[in-house]
């Protein structure tokens, strides 16, 4: 497989860190090696945040992501700030949501996800962090769902396991964005 | 045993608690808040002591008073905070008393900023404190390292009687790795007795006295000299190091820390030019491995070593008196938060190979 | 011939460095009874300041840890949470309580440290030659206040145990003196009674005692107990100033 090193960024709040935790998480449990790198800043509310995620079948060398093969794109100050960054060849996601522009490069693979359209539909605004990740993902195809739904159970059980179904739909109509 | 994604700070503080530490003094600091946090609420349920302290002056005198009491006992801060601990440091040191001080260091000087920086590499290898002293500082790159460390950094200060230092950079104190407990956990009952420690003397023995104060200039000679082949010691069994394919290596890169993991990414992209290079990684930077580091750098295929620093340049000094003039030293670094880039790195050893 | 005064058990068999006439003998004397009639001298760990009493150390027949300047409440805590069933005590003078170390008493204090300070106020800085104190009187000479402490320069005297005093976590403070056989049995009463308290488990005390220091006042030792009758007690009332034995 590939080395992985993606960058996922937006506004604080926006589940940025937690999708970030979330892959690493999952490649973990699927053996592969993984470092998770915030940034840190004074904000504790709302500022901009971002996390640096390297994933790897190899020894993972450094933690620092300065040319992401893949940006998670959840607002559009991250949009501008990373664009220019990626990889030629590599993965922009962009949450359409908020994100009022277009991607300008030509030389990357796009995939634009409604994230708060899916997440409003499915009736709870916290899974809009899922949707990104279904698509993530689907478009890179080394991660499996089963892991993430695995993590989903453990996480939640007896009065919350409900929220395993929403989630994994989640995941599911974050993936569909890809295969349109 | 399965792997488990740790966050760098909390790895250090569950690390200490298995490591048989029942006892922690502390004040937050960005960008290791996160230690004391762990230790407030795993200290108590594993039976131990956290306290945060009014200040950092305050906490590390709580860890002399501590290992005083025979304690196993640790502290943490970053950058500014070490910088008021060194008072208490240097006493701990007089007065040879065990403990690990942990610094997750910050930019400096002054507030400087939060981000991560290497800038305080003199203050823990050349003593910030006042007097002849050393610590014991580990220099982990990695998180799995640090937690392999944290119980050898609390075995050698019980057996020097000395303080220890676990210097970090802000990076890995914040990111995440999967680790495995190797080593099973230690439990405080199993440490071995201290017949030096403050426990009251129960009427069966002289008192015990904790103390760096030694009045008369024949005692304060006599203690430091004492001191002096304690030190010795430490430099003879103590100093530990990793080399990455430093055989026939063109380039040698020195670092330490997460610069040590930048340096091995630079030595990638030289590779792909057709470059040999490898990297000479301490993780003791005091002791300092001068004479692995000479032996490295002598090798005929050296043609330049270059060291790689998040400072303006630190621990060039001592990768200058390892190399001692067999072959050019020059320094590549960023400071103040700022991490240079592996690109950056090589282009520092084709300058140095005159490219 | 019967006996009728000794060496406490509580003392080292050394002499010790005080000036001719310094009370910090007389409150060594103090402390070391108390210990001794209590039973817990072997049972003590104590804590000795940078000041006049920094050889406390070698003083107290007792396991002792010498503090770096103010840091002797801090010290203690960390003695004091890793052995809960110690009696631990510091003994300070008032540069290194009331200057140097006010951060470190006052939280002591703060978290109803279960410690016993006894805190040594003679106004002055005595080992390092007689400079201004926090509490040396408005007016009284030092070798740093040459003309006498200027109260719109260097401010007034500051009274440890009013402040310390309102403060919830403290269980015990009063103020004594020992210029009088009087007042020692007065300044012996206070000391036991905080001993008592902490032993209780009731949380910080402190006695503050108002001491000579004939040397740097340049007085002999009985002008000093004069001066301080005269001078020192109008500035520092003696008495009791929290007692939590004594709230509802």
């Amino acid at each position: 497989m590939a080395y992985h090193e993606i960058i996922v960024a937006g506004f604080g709040g926006q589940g940025v860190m937690s999708i970030g935790t979330t892959m690493s998480e999952a490649a973990m449990a699927q053996g592969l090696n993984v470092s998770w790198l915030p940034s840190y800043g004074p904000e504790m509310r709302g500022g901009t945040a971002n996390c640096s995620v390297v994933i790897a079948d190899t020894e993972i060398i450094s933690p620092i992501v300065l040319e992401p093969s893949e940006l998670i794109a959840m607002n559009q100050p991250s949009l501008d700030k990373f664009e220019p960054t990626v990889k030629p060849g590599g993965l922009i996601l962009v949450n359409e949501s908020i994100v009022e522009r277009k991607v300008k490069r030509d030389d990357v693979r796009i995939v634009y996800v409604p994230s708060l359209e899916i997440a409003s539909e499915l009736g709870n605004m916290r899974v809009a962090n899922m949707a990104m990740l279904g698509a993530y993902i689907e478009a890179t195809k080394f991660l499996k769902f089963e892991t993430v739904v695995d993590m989903l159970r453990n996480i939640f059980t007896s009065k919350k396991a409900h929220l395993v179904e929403l989630n994994e739909v989640a995941l599911q109509r974050g993936a569909a964005c890809v295969r349109l | 045993m399965a792997k488990e994604l740790w966050k760098g700070n909390e790895a250090i503080a569950e690390a200490a608690i298995r490591a048989g530490c029942r006892c922690y003094f502390g004040y937050p600091i960005t960008p290791q808040s996160e230690i004391p946090e762990y230790m407030s609420l795993h200290m108590p349920k594993a039976g131990g002591i956290f306290l945060q302290s009014e200040s950092e002056i305050a906490a590390i005198n709580m860890v002399y008073g501590a290992a005083g009491a025979g304690a196993r006992v640790m502290t943490s801060s970053s950058s500014p905070g070490i910088s008021l601990k060194q008072e208490g440091i240097s006493y701990m040191c007089g007065a040879e008393l065990p403990g690990v001080i942990v610094n997750v260091m910050r930019g400096g000087p002054g507030l400087g900023t939060i981000q991560p920086a290497q800038g305080d590499y003199f203050q823990a290898t050349r003593g910030g404190g006042n007097g002849d002293y050393r610590l014991i500082v580990f220099a982990p790159a990695n998180i799995q390292e640090v937690v392999d460390l944290m119980q050898e950094a609390f075995e050698l200060a019980d057996r020097y009687r000395m303080p220890v230092m676990m210097l970090l950079d802000g990076m890995i104190g914040q990111m995440m790795e999967p680790i495995e407990w190797k080593k099973p956990p230690v439990s405080p009952d199993d440490l071995p007795k201290k017949s030096w420690a403050t426990t009251g003397t129960k009427g069966e023995r002289e008192p015990n006295i904790i103390n760096s104060l030694f009045i008369s200039p024949e005692a304060c000679n006599a203690h430091n000299h004492r001191l002096e082949d304690k030190y010795r010691r430490v430099i003879a069994n103590e100093q530990r190091y990793e080399t990455n394919d430093t055989d026939g290596a063109k380039i040698i890169f020195v670092a330490y820390g997460t610069p040590a993991r930048l340096a091995r990414a630079a030595a990638g992209i030289l590779e792909k030019e057709g470059i040999k290079a490898g990297v000479f990684r301490p993780i003791t930077v005091w002791p300092y491995p001068y004479e692995a580091l000479h032996q490295v750098a002598a090798q005929e295929s050296v043609k330049a070593v270059v060291t790689v620093e998040m400072s303006t340049g630190q621990m060039v000094d001592d990768v200058r008196i390892g190399v001692n003039g067999v072959k050019p030293v020059s320094f590549v670094g960023q400071a103040g938060g700022v991490v240079p880039t592996p690109r950056e790195v090589a282009n520092a050893a084709l300058k140095a190979l005159g490219r | 011939m019967a006996i009728v005064y000794q060496r406490s058990k509580g003392l080292a068999d050394i002499e010790t460095h005080y000036c001719p006439g310094c009370t910090h003998g007389i409150i060594h004397r103090l402390v070391a009874e108390t210990l001794e009639e209590l039973g817990v001298l072997g049972n003590t760990v104590g804590v000795a300041p940078v000041g006049c009493s920094v050889f406390a150390y070698d003083y107290f027949n007792c396991d002792m840890q010498e503090a770096a300047h103010g840091r002797a409440p801090a010290v203690a805590t960390g003695i004091k949470r890793v052995l809960p069933d110690k009696v631990v005590f510091t003994y300070q003078g008032d540069g290194d309580l009331a200057a140097i170390g006010t951060g470190e008493i006052t939280h002591a204090a703060m978290r109803g440290e279960n410690i016993t300070t006894v805190f040594v106020n003679n106004a002055i800085y005595g080992m390092t030659g007689g400079q201004m104190a926090p509490t040396t009187l408005v007016g009284q000479r030092a070798t740093t206040a040459p003309l006498g402490r200027d109260k719109s320069h260097a401010g007034s005297p500051i009274r440890i145990a009013e402040m310390l005093a309102t403060i919830d976590g403290a269980a015990y403070i009063e103020r004594v003196t020992v210029t009088s056989p009087a007042n020692v049995m007065r300044a012996k009463r206070a000391i036991k009674k905080a001993f008592e308290l902490q032993i209780e488990g009731r949380g910080f005390t402190l006695i503050e005692v108002l001491s000579t220091c004939p040397t740097n006042w340049g007085l002999t030792p009985v002008k000093a107990l004069e001066w301080l009758n005269e001078n020192m007690i109008p500035v520092f009332p003696l008495g009791v100033y929290k007692d939590i034995t004594k709230e509802a």
